[in-house]
Formats: C-alpha cells, structure tokens, sequence
C-alpha cells in the first residue's frame, strides 16, 4: 500500500457523451510523487481526463485505480483526491479559514481541530493570518494559494490541478508556478496538472502526457518531448516549431546525414531511414547571418521585441520562423540572408516522411 | 461505501417494519396527527397496521409483505455491489402492486365489474393512510438506492433518491389528477363507463357556436379565447408602453412606476374586479359622475366581457410590464449607438433597430397575457354577469345546480388545450430567437432615449392607466370604510368590526365573521410556503445540476405545469382525491398539496434562474473536498440561493393566501380560506365586509413580505459593502469566486 500510495493508473478508459466520444481508449500510468501534467489544445480531453480522475464524471468504460484500489464507481466525495479549480471554486460565503477547513470538517474532525489545522495550511501557502477574511476580499494570487491550501489540508494521494493559473496575470504565473512546484516538491506528494499552456508544462512537470483528440499522443519528461518529438502535432505543439522537409542521405551509428536546403549536418537518426524526412525546427535551430554558408532565405517581416527580434524568413524549405537574440541589428524587410543551421534545435520526426 | 449502502438500506427498512406493524394501514378519518385514533387501535378494525390487515383477510397486501421480506433477505445475503438490480426490482413491483390493488379495490369491493366475475367478491378496503404512505415511500427510495448501489449517477443516493421522490410526487399531484379528471368524463356516477356525457357536451352549441360572427351569441370557448386575445394584446401594449417609459425617457416618476409590478402579486385576482364594481358597476361612483353629468342611462355594461377585459388589463399589465421591462433593458446599448452611427437617427433606430429586437420578448409577453386571461377565475367570477367564460364555467358545472361532472371535465379540456397550445406555442417559437440576452462582456454606453413623437404618446398612455389604477386601488381601501356603496357614502368602521372584531368578555375571543378563515390561510399558507420553496429549490439543483435521463421531460413537464388553470386543477384534485386510494377531500392536506404543485414551477425557475449563476465548479469543489451531495447542498448550495429561497418563499406565501380558482373546489367548512369566504360575501352583495377583509389581506402580505426579508437575510459575501473594488456587483462576484 505504501509503495502504491499516490499512483494513478487508467485501464482502457473510455468516455462518450451521448454519442460524442471523448476519450476513445486510455491507458496510462502515473507514477507516485511525480507531478505529471496532462497537456493539449482545448478539446483534447485532457479536463475530463481529470474529471474522471475526481470522480466528477464517470468513466463509460475502463477502470481507474488510485494507490492501487479500484475506484471508478466510487463517488467524488468518497476519493482521496482533491482538486483546484480553474476558477478556484472558493465558497464566497465562507471565511477563508472555513473554506480550508471545509473539507476537514465534512470528514468528521472537530472544528476547532480542523480550524487549527487549516491556519497550519494556510501558514504553508504563505497566507498565515488571513484566515478571517472574505474570499472577496483577496487578491486574485492569494485566493489561488487558498484554493492550493484547501486541497493540500485534506493530505490526499493525489492532488489535481485544473489550469490553476489561468485567471492570473502573466508575471503572477511564472511565480505562482515556482511555487506549486516547490510545494510539491518539498511535500512530495502526487500531482496531475492539468494545463494548455506548453510553457507552463515545461516547467513544473516531472512527466507530461500530450493528448490529442482524446489519446495520448505522447508521453515523456520535459526535455524528451521538445528535443525528440515524436510527432509533427508534438513538434508544433511544444515550443511552436516549423515543421519542414528534409532528406536522410545515410545513416550509421544511429547517426543520420541530414540534407536540408542544400544543407548537409548530423542528427540522431532515431529509427529513420535514408529518404525523405520531416524535421522540426525550433525558432533557435536557425543563426540569421547576411552572408555565409546556409540556408538562403528574404526577410518576410521582421519585429523588434527587446531582448530578441523575431523574423519571418522565405526561404527554399517554405516560411519559417526565426528568434535572433544574439544581434542588435533590425535587418530590413526583403533583406536577403542566410541561415545557419545549429543541429541543437533540429529533430527528425519519426514515421512522418 | 458498502456500510454506507448497507446503512441507508437498513434506515428504510426499519420504517417500512414500523409502518407495517405499528400505525394504520389505512386512513382515519379524524386525521391521522390528531393521534385519537391510538385509544381504539386495538377494538377498531380500521385502525390495525397493515401486519394485522393482512392476517386478518386482507389478501391484497401479503405482496407487500412479500416484498419487504425479499428486500431484508437480499440486505442479508447479499453485499451491495450484487442487490441493485434486485432491490430496482422490488421498488417497481411494490409501487405497481399499491397502485394496482388501491386502483382496483374501492370502499365497496371491486371498483371494475370485469373483476368482480373473474375473481369473486372482496371486502371493500379504505384509502391509504400512514402505514401505506410509509410503504409506497420506501419502495420508491428502494428503486433510488438499488441504482445508487448499481453505481447510476455516479453511486449518489441522495441525488437519486430525490429524483424518484419527486417523479413519485409529480405522479401522484400532477399526472393522477389529470388523468382523473380524463377518465372522469367517461364515468357515470356509478363508476361505470360512458360517452354519453362526454358525446353531449363537446358538440355543445354553448361552448362551440359561432353564432355571434352573424349577431347571435357565441359559444363559451370562442368568448374566452377572443377574450384573451384582447387581453393579451391590451396588456402587452400598455406592458411596453410602461417598459419603454421606465428605461428609455427622462420621465421623472419612472421609479415608482415599478411599484406597480409589486401590486399584482399582493392582490387577490377578484379585488379587481370588485373594485371596478364599485368604480364603474351600476351604482358605481364614476357611473353617478357620468350619469348625472350627461343624462345617460349607462346600465349594466360593466358586466360581461368588457367588464372582465378591462379588470385583467388592470391585473396584468404589471405582469407585462416586469417582463418586458427585462426584455426592453437587455437590448445591449451598442446596438442603437452602431445604428446611431450608421447615419441613423433615434426614429430609424427605434423601428428598425431596437423593436425588431423586442419583438420576442413582446410574443413572450403576450403569451403570458393569453394564459393568465384564460387561467383567470377571479375576475370573470366577479364581473361575469350571465356570460361567463370557460373556467368559471367549470366552476358553476360542478358546484351549480347542473352538477355534470362530465360537462366540467370536457370544458376543463378545453380550457387546457387552449392555454397548452399557447405554452408550447411559446416554448417552441421562441426557443433560439431571444435576441436580448446579456453577453457578459462589459456592455458599455447608454440606452439612447426615445423619440418625440414616441415619448409622448407613450408618456401621456403610462400617466392614465396609472392614474386608473391608483383610483381602483384606492377604491379598494377607501370602500372599506363607506357604508354602503353608492348609496350611503358616510364614513365607518363597522365592516372592520364585524370581520375583525375582538371581544374580552371571558377572556379573549375572535368575534369578527373574518377570523376562521384568516388564520386557516395563515396555517395553511405558513405551512405550504416552505414546503414549496424546499420542493422548487430542490427541483431547480437535479435540473440544473445533475445530469439524469429524462431530465429535460422532467423539466419540460413541470414548466408545462404553469400552463395549466387553477379551475382545472382544482376540478381535477375533487376527482382524483375524493375517492380511495388516495382520500384528501376536505382535509388542509389537500389544500397544502395543491399549493405546493400549483406553485412550485415559479420556486423552480427562480432557482434554475440563481443555480446558473453559481459557478459549477463550487459543487464541484465541495465534493471532492469529501462532502457528500447532502452536505454540499446545506452548507454551499442553500446559503448562497438566499435570494432565490426569500423569492420562493414569498411567492409561494403569497399566492396561497391570493388564489382562489383551484382553492375555491377544495375548501371545507373546517378549512375555509379567505378568498373564498370573500367571494361567498361579495356573493352575497355584502362588499364592504369583503372590501374589508381584502384590505387587511394585502396589508398582511406586505408585513409578511417584509418579515421574510429580514429572516432570511442578506447573502454575506463581503464584510464591508464597498471595500476594495466597490463598484463590482455581488453577483458577478459569486460567479466568478
């Protein structure tokens, strides 16, 4: 029980609505203590995924196990999961100290005991003293940590997350963030985060599930899926690459020889064979020079962003979409230049020739 | 989760032992909570549970013994996970088997000759009583926890069991009634079946005849049909002309133009009509201005349709007005200044632009006008004359001399085709096509206001007809205190002493005529209230919030019951309930029942209304923080729908004390209400005790109004009202938080 405490496993899970298949057939497998983040455009299926995980919708089909008990018919109530919300959900009615200790209460323990352990979670989340206000009456930043606070009380094996930071401002994110991450860490518990926001995902996961279309397009630790996407959809996805063709000349040693605008350089072959290929490049594989040996190309439009510039270049392999952060110079629009290939941000993508 | 299972499944067993071997089977007549049957339980038949009943030769309930006995065998053998099936089973089989045999078996034996020659005689058996209510629950909640235990809407037996409860309820106050009242026009007085009455009446010259398109007279149905017509579209004008008046003029009254929507809910439909009795009525005082002023004879013209056309107007206009006021508001203001700035000036605006976008919400306004005009008793009861229209007609073919059950059933189709057919006219029309509906993006900018050449009409329109209704409205307290009217105008308080009068001799003592009738709707209407908002609200969170089959047909149906006449369901409770299974005539049961099921669509659609604007995600939230659906809906759900439980709860206060049409059939001399003892005095022309007592009623609706609001209370969600962003409302707060 204690080695399983915290694991999550889906068992050819299948999830219609009417006659609207969500989730065709999911098996999956969450290890305990990871925090695992289920990532995909809206519509991918990766909230009901969660959903189904709290018990708020049952699966049509399939079992899902928590620390290695069967728990698809058991009610949301009666899992040992918590959950914050999107919206955070906190009960406007009720004091923030009420709100976390709600749960504690509806489990049977006394209320000052709960009223003491929920000033405890509180202090976790840094908001200790705050307990006596209204929702209302916190920021948007500290209502998220409450929500956090309240789910974290209960100490459940799994805690989940539903896009929890998508109602914070951009610079609160990245902290907010930093901090659930901490948190997790340093509690080691279990987390499924659920998140559209490929960033977001880079940076808190230990693992991330890409789903598409209600399946697992693939599965991998942050850096496996943005160095060795498995697909173009996961090339795309994850960090906004352009996917362009190419040619395997030879390969030996699981090396390829990549050919590439009239270019030529080495890459991991990953399972390729000499051919036509597909490759994804990210908006730093390409050094924008006005002369030299590369890829040539006409600047299509260019923007000026600070601490990087961001061009569109049209060039033999199609359009593709640069970041220069190392020149201070905005070369003009119909400017021509040459791309330099850095094989750190190409991959080929298996099976898509 | 199985001793949870096992534990409720215990609970329910445990009742339905004690109900079958400690109270009656079947019903006392001196009513079950007076507890005098407990001196006779053991000499009297009548009052033995249902153990001893069926040992002692009542065949009929050893099924149900049966049954509970298969129910307490499985909770032994078997582990939930296995019984659900079963256990749906048995709810099923005991529900059919109470409905069969209580159908089949009356006072005096078989209830169908066929029966009687297949199985012989039987004893004739009483309605049910506690014993049986007992049972007839239990099973239905064994039918809610056998899905639970089978895992159906995610194992919530809560959930479930409310949903089976009230699909029971509905059946039992809704459907039966009307299907009573069907089949009650195919009955002799025997029980025997019959189209004769039924084969008479509906090709009626009274009702059908058309006679009046070539100078005759028509029949009741075409009158009552053209008269709400006219009513509708009278009410729908002056609704948007007040509408237009109160969002889109710098009129300066216009906030007190909303005063005028609360009058209609606190007066009782008839007073209306009184008052223009008193007004414009043959020795009306208007009637002697106008007399004496011009020589004419004006005479009896109040009495008929006109009379009854401009007493609804009167009714409801307000009604109108609040629902248009709503549509009128809603326009998003963009709209008019887009066309403003298209090269349109505020004349194209208002035709092109904002009335097309009206004109659902001016259907929606209408149709409402067309059923209430129908629905109405009050008015037609008192303004009337030889010419009725359909429900009162229904009235005067039961309680009248006539006494033709048959006759009252078939007008009672009639009547509910025609208000049907304009609900379901409404719903299907109007699905998709309201075009105000609030965005939720911040709409910025104004209203623009009206043009001249509209403002002032509409201005001038607005000012009389509330000038009117003050003066009706005055004349219903001012009436109170004169003599008698338009005879003897000297001021008195005699009607008030003799409804209300209070004497000391030997202690206190309730004098007044009033008194019986007032505190029997007090109790009656205290006690329906609650049971109405509980039965709305709760209603109002399986719709909105949990996702069961058959939902929007259960939703559909209960709306569709808002479209059903008072005077029909009042007809079709005397036929339903006055005989076994179900006995309720006579009793305040009846009376609590009808309000409840008369009233609780509103408490539903008030709560659907307040539901949606609760984020889901907050019951979400309360589950998986491990709080079951019975404790989400107490601690989270209930005290933020404060607003819409005050809503319910005085709506449905209200209406009980107000209502008369289905009141009027199922009152008693033990259990009289107020508006029907009025109706009996204006009967007998005594309208100063009854103007009276009208009086006092309204006053008391606006003090009980009043106390509501301050027992239920303000929704706390910030300490201090304006800290921090003081400008965000309360609601978008809640919606968002």
């Amino acid at each position: 029980m204690t080695q399983t405490r915290g694991a999550v496993a889906f068992r050819n899970v299948q999830k219609r609505f009417g006659s609207f298949t969500a989730i065709p057939d999911l098996t999956l497998d969450i290890t305990p203590g990871q925090l695992v983040t289920l990532l995909g455009p809206s519509g991918c299926g990766k909230t009901t995924t969660l959903r189904m995980l709290a018990g708020l919708e049952s699966p049509s089909q399939g079992q899902i196990l928590i620390g290695g008990e069967d728990v698809t018919r058991l009610p949301a109530d009666r899992r040992d999961v918590s959950m914050v919300f999107q919206s955070y959900a906190l009960f406007p009615h009720m004091l923030v100290g009420q709100n976390v200790a709600y749960g504690l209460e509806a489990g049977g323990m006394r209320a000052a005991e709960a009223r003491k352990r929920a000033d405890e979670a509180l202090d976790l989340v840094g908001l200790a003293g705050l307990g006596d206000r209204l929702p209302a009456e916190l920021s948007g930043g500290q209502q998220q940590r409450v929500a956090v606070a309240r789910a974290l009380v209960l100490e459940p094996q799994i805690l989940l997350l539903d896009e929890p930071l998508s109602n914070l401002d951009a610079r609160l994110r990245r902290k907010v963030r930093t901090d659930i991450r901490e948190l997790q860490q340093r509690l080691g518990f279990t987390a499924v985060y659920v998140t559209h926001d490929q960033e977001e995902a880079l940076a808190v996961s230990d693992t991330i599930v890409v789903m598409k279309d209600g399946r697992v397009a693939q599965i991998g630790t942050p850096r496996e899926l943005y160095e060795a996407p498995a697909s173009e959809f996961i090339a795309d996805f994850i960090g906004e690459a352009c996917v362009v063709d190419g040619r395997v000349l030879s390969v030996a040693n699981e090396i390829a020889q990549v050919e590439m605008g009239g270019v030529t350089f080495p890459l991991p072959a990953r399972g390729a064979a000499p051919g036509p290929a597909r490759l994804s490049l990210r908006s730093n594989a390409l050094k924008v020079k006005t002369s030299g040996e590369g890829v040539a190309g006409t600047v299509a439009s260019a923007a000026y962003l600070g601490d990087h510039i961001e061009y569109e270049i049209d060039s033999s392999i199609g359009r593709i979409f640069v970041v220069d952060d190392e020149s201070d110079t905005l070369l003009a629009t119909g400017s021509a230049v040459c791309l330099e290939v850095r094989t750190r941000g190409v991959a080929l993508i298996p099976g898509a020739a | 989760m199985t001793s949870r299972d096992n534990h409720r499944l215990d609970l329910i067993l445990a009742a339905s032992i004690f109900a079958l071997v400690a109270l009656p089977w079947y019903r006392i007549r001196s009513g079950f909570f007076s507890f005098e049957w407990l001196t006779d339980v053991f000499s009297s038949e009548k009052l033995w549970p249902g153990l001893v009943q069926a040992m002692s030769g009542k065949w009929q309930l050893w099924p149900i013994l049966a049954l509970v006995a298969a129910t307490l065998y499985l909770r032994v053998i078997r582990s939930p996970g296995e019984r659900g099936k079963a256990l749906i089973a048995i709810g099923v089989a005991g529900l059919i088997w109470m409905v069969s045999e209580g159908l089949a078996i009356g006072l005096r034996g078989w209830n169908w000759g066929l029966l009687e020659t297949a199985f012989g005689d039987v004893t004739g058996q009483q309605a049910f009583g506690a014993g049986a209510v007992v049972l007839g629950t239990v099973f239905a909640l064994l039918i809610a926890f056998g899905a639970a235990e089978r895992g159906a809407l995610k194992g919530d037996a809560f959930v479930l069991g409310s949903i089976t409860l009230l699909a029971l309820l509905v059946s039992v106050f809704v459907l039966y009634p009307l299907v009573s009242m069907f089949t009650g026009a195919f009955q002799e007085f025997d029980g025997s079946f019959t189209t004769e009455g039924v084969s008479r009446n509906i090709i009626d010259p009274k009702i059908w005849s058309l006679s009046c398109l070539v100078g005759g007279n028509c029949g009741v149905a075409w009158r009552t049909f053209f008269l709400a017509i006219c009513t509708a579209t009278g009410s729908t004008f002056l609704g948007l002309v007040f509408a237009l008046v109160a969002t889109r003029t710098g009129f300066r009254f216009k906030k007190s133009l909303r005063l005028l929507t609360v009058l209609p809910i606190i007066t009782p439909p008839f007073v209306v009509g009184l008052a223009l009795t008193m007004l414009l009525g043959r020795s009306g005082s208007l009637t002697h201005v106008i007399e004496s002023a011009t020589g004419w004879e004006l005479g009896r013209w109040l009495y008929g349709l006109t009379g009854i056309w401009i007493a609804q107007m009167l009714s409801f206009t307000p009604i109108s007005f609040l629902v248009l006021i709503g549509v009128v508001d809603g326009i998003s203001p963009s709209m008019e200044e887009a066309s403003q700035t298209l090269r349109s000036d505020r004349w194209r605006t208002f035709r092109k632009v904002s009335l097309p976008l009206m004109a659902p919400g001016l259907a929606n306004a209408f149709l409402i006008g067309f059923i209430e005009s129908m629905a109405d008793f009050g008015n037609p009861l008192v303004l009337g004359g030889s010419g009725g229209v359909l429900s009162t007609e229904i009235f005067f073919a039961v309680v009248g001399a006539q006494n033709d059950p048959a006759r009252a059933a078939v007008l009672a189709t009639v009547l509910l085709v025609f208000t049907l057919s304009a609900f379901l006219a409404q719903r299907l029309w109007l699905t998709g096509r309201n075009f105000a509906t609030v965005t939720g993006k911040g709409d910025g900018g104004r209203h623009i206001s009206l043009p001249r050449r509209v403002a002032y009409p509409v201005i001038t329109i607005a000012v009389a007809w509330a000038v009117f209704t003050l003066t009706v409205y005055a004349m219903i307290l001012f009436g109170g205190f004169v003599k008698v009217w338009g005879l003897d105008h000297s001021l008195t308080l005699q009607h008030y002493i003799r409804a209300f009068g209070i004497s000391w001799e030997d202690g206190l003592r309730w004098t007044g005529v009033a008194w019986d009738s007032f505190w029997t709707t007090m109790e009656i209407a205290l006690i329906a209230a609650p049971l109405t908002a509980a039965v709305g609200l709760l209603t109002a969170w399986l719709i909105v919030r949990q996702n069961f089959p058959g939902r929007s047909v259960f939703e559909f149906a209960l709306m569709m019951s808002f479209a059903i006449p008072g005077t029909v369901i009042g007809i079709s409770y005397i036929m339903a309930f006055n005989l076994p299974p179900l006995q309720m005539t006579g009793t305040a049961a009846i009376l609590i029942a009808c309000f409840v099921f008369r009233n609780m669509p509103v408490g539903v659609r008030g709560g659907v209304a307040a539901m949606s604007q609760l984020d889901g995600s907050l019951d979400e939230a309360s589950l998986t923080l491990g709080a079951g659906s019975a404790r989400t809906m107490r601690k989270v759900i209930l005290p933020l729908m404060r607003p819409a439980i005050l809503a319910a709860l005085v709506y449905s206060f209200v209406r009980a004390i107000t209502s008369i049409s289905a009141v009027i059939f199922l009152v008693s001399a033990k259990y009289n209400m107020a508006t029907a003892y009025i109706v009996g005095l204006v009967e007998n022309g005594e309208y100063g005790i009854a103007i009276a007592y009208s009086s006092v009623l309204i006053l008391v609706m606006i003090t009980v109004i009043g106390g509501f609001q301050l027992l239920v209370g303000e929704r706390r969600l910030r300490r201090r009202e304006g800290f921090g962003s003081s400008a965000s409302p309360t609601k978008k707060k809640v919606a968002q938080a």
